[in-house]
């Protein structure tokens, strides 16, 4: 199953290497890894979406506090949170392609943020399933380019992950 | 940057706060090798007499020595080496001591800062190579930093699960001056180390231990290394039940004890893997579940059973088998609270239970699963030679071993009654560790007999340290069981493959007396079994001589009992059973 672990980490060079260096050394699987300093500039948030049978996900976990550098771990998957990512997607927009990749943007909430003749670039933000249907959506041939961050997490209401 | 480069009043180089930690660790030997990037700082080792350098002559054997000096001690062992091929040549011995989880800080040299990244004369990422077998590694960038990150290194290696800690150390930064302020205390938010265990979920075992019918104990080098031997034997006495012990937790058990029933595993006993299959309880202390010790894990969790484990690492909880009431904690202090609640408790173990399950291990016992035919006049029987040296050196000597056949025979000829006088590599399984292990043991035990049980493949994997026991004088006394052949390989092959004996001859070996001898050392060849006794008696009498005894054994001998591959534990090969060394029994499962 696939879940979304979020940590804090001292902000120090190599930080992220050891996580990295973790989940290839583990053969853990990864799918998508984002990280940037917090508030306190002392401490890096780090969203992990990664998938495996529980007894996996356990051992990641464990893992993952065993890090010298790492302050702290959730599971986002133990209850309720919020998965956003953001998408950059540059389609091809000549002719009749203009009027409707503007309308299937709209559909998506997408924005266009930059206009070229040939091309529109969408800004998208979503859960990663829905970035995926935007761009299921899509004609293939459309589509000149992607970026996409990976998923950032936080849990709903008072479920804070804080030092 | 700032006027580091000058020294003013009050402020000493980077190299010399180096040794000012040291210092302040109460280090005692530092096993190291110098080179360029380590220039300054051997040169303050030079005007200090605070620790002793012992000089190897290969970082691999400096790294090995000092994992064996805190395998000996329970302090953390140093070991200092210069940058690129100095570090690198380190990186099998921190794996090793990562492995067996043991405390020891690494420092090796780096470039100056400055060169970092430019493919530098010997510029290696050491922080990069050894991340994957390191507890934690730093890399310092400012001399301000040393002090408060060794300090750091000391307490992450010692703590909780120990482990190596490597910190490199740019050239510059070991010539550049600042204060010397030493932290007192470490606080990490980041790291926390547990000690003392859930104290429902310690009371919920205790219950079920006086609830067991076939109560079994299995303990592993977490109770060496965190030196609760005396409150697991209290524990076991006050409640009777069997103890086994596994390669690495040999000695955390007193091997002459009743209720001992050997190490159980692979090359475990009948009883200890027969009464680890069938117990309906079982008391994990300190050991985690190795691949070697439970063999195919679905077979092992084929039978119910109601297992409690005690480990500081959570991870090494349910890893391979889920177990049912999880204590992270220090065993000692874990072990001390149960004996508590067990001092406090009216309920006393079912006597007739344990009566019946006891009569069941001597069953098991009475196969006699270590017994080997000695009756040769002619061929010498490693076995035969371990027993030999268990009775010569009084079950009292550290022994180290490498890695093969020879290490098994080791671990269950020789019976070790205290903790910490077994030193072997476990995990990693890396030959050559066998006579810089035997260094760390005698530089930490000057008066002690140190023997070092070997095979003529494994000793060459580090025979230049003859040199560094010549010049240290440590009188170790090697025993060279020579088979000639890489025999575990060799018996791997005779189960599995056929008897194709590829690449497991050793051939072209030295003449090992006049190789000892030409060292400055005292070597014997041993050939008949009527020798052995006495050459050991010789061999000891000699108590400030490095002796090397070569034994020619017999080339064809097997490890037994054994588990083959992918069978349940108590499916083994016994070395009575008449077709055991036929390869058709074995296939691997
Ligand atoms: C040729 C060969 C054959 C082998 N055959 C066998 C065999 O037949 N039988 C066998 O047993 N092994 C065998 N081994 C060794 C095996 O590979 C493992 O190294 C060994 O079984 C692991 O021992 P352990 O479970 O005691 O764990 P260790 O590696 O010693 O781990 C210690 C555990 O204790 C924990 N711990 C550490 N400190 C504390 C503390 N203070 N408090 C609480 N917990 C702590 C750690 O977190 C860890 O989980 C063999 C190795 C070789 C090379
Ligand atoms: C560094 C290293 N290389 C290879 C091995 C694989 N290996 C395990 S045991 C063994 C044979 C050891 O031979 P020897 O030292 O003569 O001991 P014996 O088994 O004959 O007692 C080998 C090659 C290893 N454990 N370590
Ligand atoms: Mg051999």
């Amino acid at each position: 199953m696939k879940h979304i672990i979020s940590l804090l980490m001292e902000n120090e060079a190599g930080a992220l290497s050891r996580v990295a260096g973790l989940f290839s050394a583990r053969a853990y699987n990864i799918e998508s890894l984002t990280v940037a300093p917090t508030e306190d500039a002392t401490l890096s948030r780090m969203t992990i979406v990664t998938s495996g049978s529980d007894d996996v996900i356990e051992q990641i976990i464990k893992q993952l506090n065993k890090l010298v550098d790492v302050v702290k771990v959730l599971d986002l998957n133990d209850g309720r949170y919020i998965e956003r990512e953001l998408m950059l997607v540059k389609v091809k927009a000549t002719g009749a392609l203009r009027e409707e990749m503007k309308r299937i943007s709209d559909i998506f909430r997408g924005r266009i943020i930059d206009v070229a003749d040939g091309s529109y670039t969408i800004e998208l933000t979503g859960s990663g399933s829905k970035l995926d249907a935007f761009l299921e959506a899509l004609d293939k041939t459309v589509i000149l380019e992607t970026v996409r961050t990976g998923a950032s997490g936080i849990g709903r209401g008072d479920r804070i992950l804080k030092v | 940057m700032d006027d580091s480069t000058q020294q003013q009043a009050g402020q000493i180089s980077g190299a010399e706060i180096i040794m000012r930690c040291l210092q302040e660790e109460n280090v005692k030997f530092v096993f190291g090798y110098p080179g360029g990037a380590v220039l300054h700082i051997y040169d303050a080792i030079f005007k200090q007499d605070k620790f002793k350098h012992i000089l190897v002559r290969h970082e691999q054997a400096a790294v090995h020595a000092a994992d064996a000096f805190a395998r000996a001690t329970g302090e953390v062992g140093v070991a200092l080496v210069t940058s690129g091929p100095g570090a690198t040549n380190a990186v099998t011995g921190i794996a090793t001591a990562y492995m067996d989880s043991i405390p020891m800080v690494v420092i090796s040299g780096q470039v100056p800062t400055a060169a970092i990244g430019m493919d530098a004369f010997q510029e290696v990422d050491m922080v990069g190579v050894t991340r994957p077998c390191v507890k934690h590694n730093f890399l310092i960038k400012d001399v301000r930093d040393i002090a408060s990150t060794i300090k750091k290194a000391f307490y992450i290696a010692a703590s909780g699960r120990p482990g190596p800690v490597v910190v490199d150390i740019p050239k510059d930064i070991t010539a550049e001056f600042t204060e010397f302020n030493y932290p007192k205390s470490v606080e990490m938010r980041s790291y926390t180390p547990v000690i003392k265990g859930h104290s429902g979920q310690i009371k919920k075992a205790v219950k079920i231990l006086l609830e067991a019918k076939r109560p079994m104990i299995y303990t592993g080098g977490g109770l060496v290394l965190g030196d609760a031997s005396n409150e697991l034997v209290k524990l076991a006495r006050t409640l009777g039940y069997p103890v086994t012990n596994t390669l690495m937790g040999l000695g955390g058990y007193p091997a002459t004890d009743k209720q001992y029933i050997g190490m159980l595993g692979m090359h475990g006993t009948y009883e200890a893997n027969n009464a680890m299959q069938d117990c309906d309880v079982l008391l994990a202390v300190g050991a985690r579940f190795d691949d070697r010790v439970i063999g195919n894990p679905d077979h092992f969790l084929s039978v119910p059973r109601t297992i409690i484990h005690i480990d500081v690492d959570p991870s090494s909880i349910s890893k391979r088998v889920k177990v049912d009431v999880p204590i992270v904690g220090h065993v000692q202090s874990v072990l001390s609270e149960m004996n508590e609640i067990l001092a406090a408790e009216t309920k006393k173990p079912d006597a007739s239970a344990l009566k019946t399950w006891w009569a069941k291990i001597d069953g098991w016992r009475t196969k006699k699963s270590l017994s080997y035919d000695g009756s040769s006049s002619s061929i010498i029987k490693p076995q035969y030679v371990i027993e030999k040296l268990w009775e010569v050196t009084k079950g009292d000597a550290y022994v180290t071993s490498d890695v093969g056949q020879h290490q098994m025979w080791a671990a269950q000829y020789y019976k070790f009654d205290k903790p910490r006088r077994w030193i072997n590599s476990g995990g990693l399984g890396t030959m050559g560790v066998g006579l810089p292990y035997a260094m760390g043991c005698q530089l930490a035990d000057p008066k002690a007999q140190v023997a070092c049980v070997t095979g003529e493949g494994s000793i060459q994997m580090n025979i230049q340290e003859l040199s560094t026991c010549k010049q240290f004088n440590l009188p170790i006394k090697v025993i060279l069981l020579n088979n000639r052949y890489l025999g575990m390989v060799r018996q791997w092959q005779e189960f599995f493959y056929e008897n194709r004996y590829s690449e497991s001859y050793m051939d072209s070996l030295p003449d090992f007396v006049k190789l000892a001898e030409s060292y400055g050392h005292v070597g014997i060849n041993i050939e008949k079994p009527a020798d052995v006794e006495g050459a050991l008696q010789d061999a000891f009498a000699m108590k400030d001589r490095f002796v090397f005894m070569n034994f020619l054994t017999d080339q064809k001998e097997n490890v037994f009992p054994m588990v083959p591959n992918g069978k349940g534990i108590n499916e083994m090969i016994l070395g009575t059973d008449p077709n055991a060394n036929d390869p058709a029994n074995k296939m691997e499962g």
